[in-house]
């Protein structure tokens, strides 16, 4: 794959701020799966800060493959609509964060690989944050995956949603401190990990 | 001002920011190399226009944003959802959190989508948004911004990031504009005034282009 290189200088993120709630979350934001699917898998989850105190405005995303890992989405990502001629699933959702810093989302596991990709606003922050969410059971991808195999056990363990149910599993992000959460970067090499 | 006093008066600010460094990804199948996709059912015919949504006008100067929508490559990002939100003409968000002292107004939200066309370009007619005091210990004023929310053609270059205002006094003293260190990456933030966009007898225009940071899936060609 040949890329030229980059020529532009990029616009810089600016912070999210406190006034998102009445522009940014829609109605099914947080349904992935399309209603009544019976492989639906509940995602959820809180958000702390390095306090410990649950962080209510945040507003985090999600996008992943389809189920039979197509990864090129589909038109509806926030206003789906199975008639206009898709299956009704998008790979894309959004959720705010609730006064007590919790979030849930409804979706189907992706084909092909173990996680949902996040990406994470919360106000005071001068730019978004971007981690994964790797599905339980992720112990095999701890080997063959290339983000989860080159990190220590300790960290990887922040990555890997722990499960709740047949159907659900809880995945915890912590902004800072002793948990936390691996963030990432898509746009320079490998750091140290 | 400095970030220290974002923190001093943004409450808990100092607890969020992640201490540890970024872990990088360059796999090649990484996923976010992907993204969502949106359609014109994502967006709703006068969602473009800020003005129109109440049977009265907006109090304020009215104007016309657009610009091009394109990564380092200049490449176009094509058929990707815009969102706004902005305070309006006094300076006060319709949010039930900003207690600011502007009035609010019965017929303006603050809220906007479109989706870029086939060159990458985007078009709101909204209000120039006011100033505002947001921590009166500091004498702290934000200048008048607009929130812009942005899709690439990658999930890598998603984003959210704020429009500014050529030629205003108060951008020397935001720290969140001034957070930003490199002049040319800061400069990227103001948009310029376009007589050619203005709509006679109704709208000032203003070009602000927007260039998207991030790896994708597949090279595209580069708009000539």
């Amino acid at each position: 794959m040949t890329v030229p290189p980059p020529t532009l200088v990029p616009t810089p993120p600016q912070t999210i701020g406190p006034y998102f709630g009445h522009a940014l979350p829609f109605a099914g934001g947080t349904d992935i799966a399309p209603d009544g699917h019976p492989d639906t898998v509940t995602v959820h989850g809180h958000l702390y800060d390095g306090e410990g105190d649950p962080v209510p405005d945040g507003l985090l995303e999600i996008w992943q493959p389809a189920p039979d890992g197509t990864r090129t989405g589909a038109p509806g990502s926030r206003r789906r609509e199975p008639a206009a001629g898709h299956n009704g699933f998008t790979g894309f959702g959004r959720v705010a964060t609730d006064a007590r810093g919790r979030w849930t989302v409804r979706t189907l596991p992706p084909g092909g690989i173990g996680y949902l990709s996040l990406c994470l606003f919360v106000r005071g922050l001068p730019g978004h944050l971007r981690t994964r969410l790797y599905l339980p059971p992720a112990q095999e991808d701890s080997t063959t995956d290339p983000l989860l195999s080159a990190l220590p056990p300790d960290r990887r363990r922040t990555l890997i949603a722990v499960p709740t149910g047949p159907h659900s599993c809880r995945f915890d992000i912590h902004l800072q401190g002793p948990e936390e959460t691996v963030f990432l970067d898509f746009d320079h090499g490998f750091d140290h990990p | 001002m400095t970030e220290s006093a974002i923190g001093a008066s943004s409450p808990g600010v100092a607890a969020r920011l992640p201490r540890r460094p970024l872990v990088g990804v360059r796999d090649p199948e990484a996923a976010e190399l992907w993204g969502p996709v949106f359609g014109d059912q994502d967006v709703g015919a006068l969602d473009a226009d800020l003005t129109q949504r109440y049977p009265g006008r907006p109090h304020g100067e009215c104007i016309a944003v657009t610009g091009r929508i394109t990564d380092r490559q200049g490449a176009p990002v094509r058929r990707q959802l815009v969102e706004i939100w902005q305070a309006n003409a006094s300076g006060r968000y319709a949010h039930q959190a900003d207690r600011g002292p502007g009035p609010l107004d019965p017929h303006f939200t603050g809220v906007g989508r479109c989706l870029t066309d086939d060159q990458g370009q985007y078009r709101f007619i909204t209000v120039k948004p006011g100033a505002y005091p947001w921590h009166t210990d500091f004498n702290a004023w934000r200048p008048a911004h607009i929130h812009f929310s942005l899709f690439g053609t990658a999930f890598t270059q998603r984003t959210v990031t704020q429009m500014y205002f050529p030629g205003d006094p108060l951008l020397a003293h935001d720290p969140f504009f001034q957070a930003v260190t490199d002049a040319r990456a800061r400069a990227r933030l103001v948009a310029t005034y376009d007589h050619e966009l203005s709509v006679p007898g109704r709208a000032l225009g203003y070009r602000w282009d927007i260039v998207l940071d991030g790896p994708a899936a597949t090279p595209r060609e580069t708009d000539a």
